[in-house]
């Protein structure tokens, strides 16, 4: 077991302890075995050789087909754990996802459940363009019968990762490209984190700075910045965007008075507009100015370099959105 | 072709006769107005569900669709257990949560009834690919209509189960007519089994209305799923005799081809064939058609008489 890894490592140890402990754990999807180079980014390197191809398997380019494939074994007791190269790649084989594996248990009066994992990556940042790196997360959290993960460390992929396996109902396992080399800490072998429990990164009176996946990144350094500025921020990771860890939030929100939600998903109608919604409904009376949303522009992702990145946001907007949430003055009295 | 034992020829007339009459009791009970439901009469269709099913194990798999309910019946769901979800009552066989389009009964190896057109077809791959894994020697058989060999699904799920060659067998119940349009007019080629030929593996074209045929074609194809040889299509040719769902009084059938399949009804042809054939005396089919109106009086009773589900039920169930 390795002191520190990346997210690539840490998904490839927590599937290699997941099939090496449970024999109705196996994975499916495009070229993840090692006989066709054991994923597009390695992720799933040296699994197959392990444990066999009849068991790591790689599919033919149907993710209807194979999404659908991983519902039926999963009525039939398996767990696999599917994968979507990419998450846009998700849109072909939603009604496998929203129409089946989310109401199966719901319609069959709880008889037959479907506990699948179906593992994807995104990410702006690689100038791949309108349909290889959007966040589409909010599709999947607007479905009852799914929960949806997005890890933004090591540790976290590791332990969610595992959780989301044993889960008895369908997750959706979203990986951010752009974090995946990230170096952090290792979880232990067979560590767990549940689903549904978000984490106080770091504690703070002032503002809370609420985030997953990628965002973790960006308001963690805006937050050390702040700290030396005089601005004490809370930050929390949700880890799971449905169903999002509400009184955790909540009480942070009491604590300080302030919040704000970043995202790399565009803005409207997204986990950002939900998460800013619940907490106006539960903590209104202790804000002390609106609740603030940081996240992309409502637009596909361009391909153009500097388009790409003027389509998400930078450090700065969140660090002026802190700003303006300190320095609110309620000014139509 | 050789006829089949007395018991088989028997066993399927039951099937057949219980699924024809719940589907007229369906009808008269929504007629009365006592329950309400999207219906799908598979009203002329029964000998295709009961000629498969009596070649198969309690614990085979079978997915099937919103026009299924004589899938169900011929697979062994309990008629009461139909009858309460239907009227969306607790003792359903979903606790009301599925109604007739989602009935779900594990313990007849009835996995999933699926409302959209052709996404069967994946998911009893993956009941399939369970028992490949599993070596547990079950078949699964799917059903669909024609109008779903025209999704990507449907082709999507012939190539994976044959890349892999997976034990299920894909039955297209070809009524010839997809909801509202006519089979050549949606569809680009002469025949649904011809499409097998594309994803290497036998595509049978049977007559849908002749038991022998069906089981014939059933038995090649669930010895193979069971011998490691991979899937089989069977395209069985039939026609619905109740439009699309209730209402529907198909005015975009021709009258000659309405007429003619009424004159080819299979229910009284085989009664008759059997009657013929000294399978059983007419005294003795009524007996057993008594037998089973009998059981369906049950049925309803028990629906009616159950409780209806609790309304606090209705955040249960959405995860474990």
């Amino acid at each position: 077991m390795p002191k520190n890894e990346n997210i690539i490592s840490a998904v490839n140890r927590a599937l290699s302890y997941a099939l090496e402990n449970d024999k109705d754990v196996f994975l499916m999807g495009e070229d993840i075995a090692d006989e066709e180079g054991g994923g597009v980014l390695k992720v799933t390197h040296g699994l197959s050789s392990k444990y066999g191809a009849d068991r790591v398997l790689s599919t033919p380019i149907s993710e209807m087909a194979f999404t659908g494939a991983g519902v039926g074994a999963a009525i039939a007791g398996m767990k696999p754990v599917v994968e979507i190269m990419l998450m846009n790649f998700t849109a072909v084989c939603m009604d496998q996802i929203t129409n089946h594996a989310a109401k199966i248990r719901y319609m069959s009066g709880g008889q037959t459940s479907v506990p699948m994992v179906i593992r994807t990556m995104t990410g702006s940042g690689f100038q791949t363009g309108g349909q290889h790196s959007d966040f589409l997360e909010a599709w999947f959290c607007h479905t009852p019968g799914l929960k949806v993960v997005m890890p933004s460390n090591a540790k976290d992929a590791y332990g969610l990762l595992l959780s989301a396996i044993n889960d008895p109902d369908p997750v959706i396992y979203i990986e951010h490209t752009a974090s995946y080399w990230n170096e952090g800490e290792a979880a232990e072998d067979g560590e767990l984190i549940p689903i549904g429990k978000a984490n106080i990164v770091k504690e703070g009176n002032d503002i809370t700075l609420i985030g997953y996946s990628r965002s973790m990144m960006e308001i963690s350094m805006v937050a050390s910045k702040l700290q030396g500025e005089g601005i004490s921020c809370e930050v929390i990771d949700l880890r799971t965007v449905s169903p999002i860890d509400y009184d955790t939030v909540v009480k942070s929100v009491k604590k300080t008075g302030r919040a704000l939600i970043a995202h790399e998903a565009v803005k409207s109608f997204g986990v950002g507009a939900e998460v800013s919604a619940t907490i106006q409904e539960r903590a209104f009376k202790y804000l002390k100015a609106p609740v603030a949303r940081v996240a992309s522009k409502d637009t596909p992702v361009p391909f153009a370099k500097n388009l790409e990145t003027e389509f998400t946001y930078a450090l700065s907007d969140i660090e002026n959105a802190v700003l303006s949430c300190m320095n609110y003055v309620e000014s139509d009295k | 072709m050789v006829k089949l034992e007395n018991s088989i020829l028997l066993s399927i007339y039951e099937k057949m006769t219980r699924i024809k009459m719940n589907d007229e009791r369906f009808i008269a009970e929504m007629s009365a107005g006592r329950i309400t439901m999207p219906y799908y009469s598979a009203r002329g269709q029964e000998c295709i569900p009961a000629s498969i099913s009596v070649l198969l194990n309690s614990d085979d798999y079978l997915v099937t669709i919103y026009r299924g309910i004589h899938d169900m019946l011929a697979k062994g769901v309990p008629a009461k257990l139909i009858w309460a979800e239907l009227a969306g009552r607790e003792t359903g066989a979903c606790k009301g949560k599925g109604g007739p389009m989602h009935i779900t009964h594990p313990a007849t190896g009835c996995m999933l009834t699926t409302g959209i057109v052709g996404a069967g077809l994946p998911i009893a791959t993956g009941l399939a690919l369970s028992s490949k894994m599993r070596g547990d020697q079950r078949v699964t058989v799917t059903n669909f209509g024609d109008g779903a060999s025209n999704i990507g699904a449907f082709h999507e799920s012939l190539n994976l189960a044959s890349v892999w060659k997976l034990p299920v067998i894909f039955v297209c119940q070809n009524n010839r007519y997809a909801e509202h349009t006519n089979f050549a007019k949606g569809t680009a080629c002469d025949s649904v089994a011809s499409r097998a030929s594309s994803y290497n593996m036998p595509g049978v074209q049977v007559d849908g209305n002749d038991p022998q045929a069906v089981y014939a074609a059933a038995k090649a194809a669930i010895e193979r799923a069971r011998g490691g040889d991979g899937p089989t299509l069977i395209e069985a040719m039939t026609f619905r005799f109740n439009g699309h769902t209730m209402g529907d009084a198909g005015g975009y059938i021709p009258e000659e081809e309405y007429k003619t399949a009424k004159e080819n009804d299979p229910y009284p042809i085989f009664r008759a064939f059997l009657e013929e054939a000294s399978v059983a005396t007419a005294e003795a089919l009524n007996e057993l058609d008594e037998a089973i109106s009998l059981e369906l009086e049950e049925a309803v009773r028990f629906a009616y008489d159950s409780p209806l589900v609790d309304a606090s039920d209705v955040l249960k169930d959405v995860f474990a």
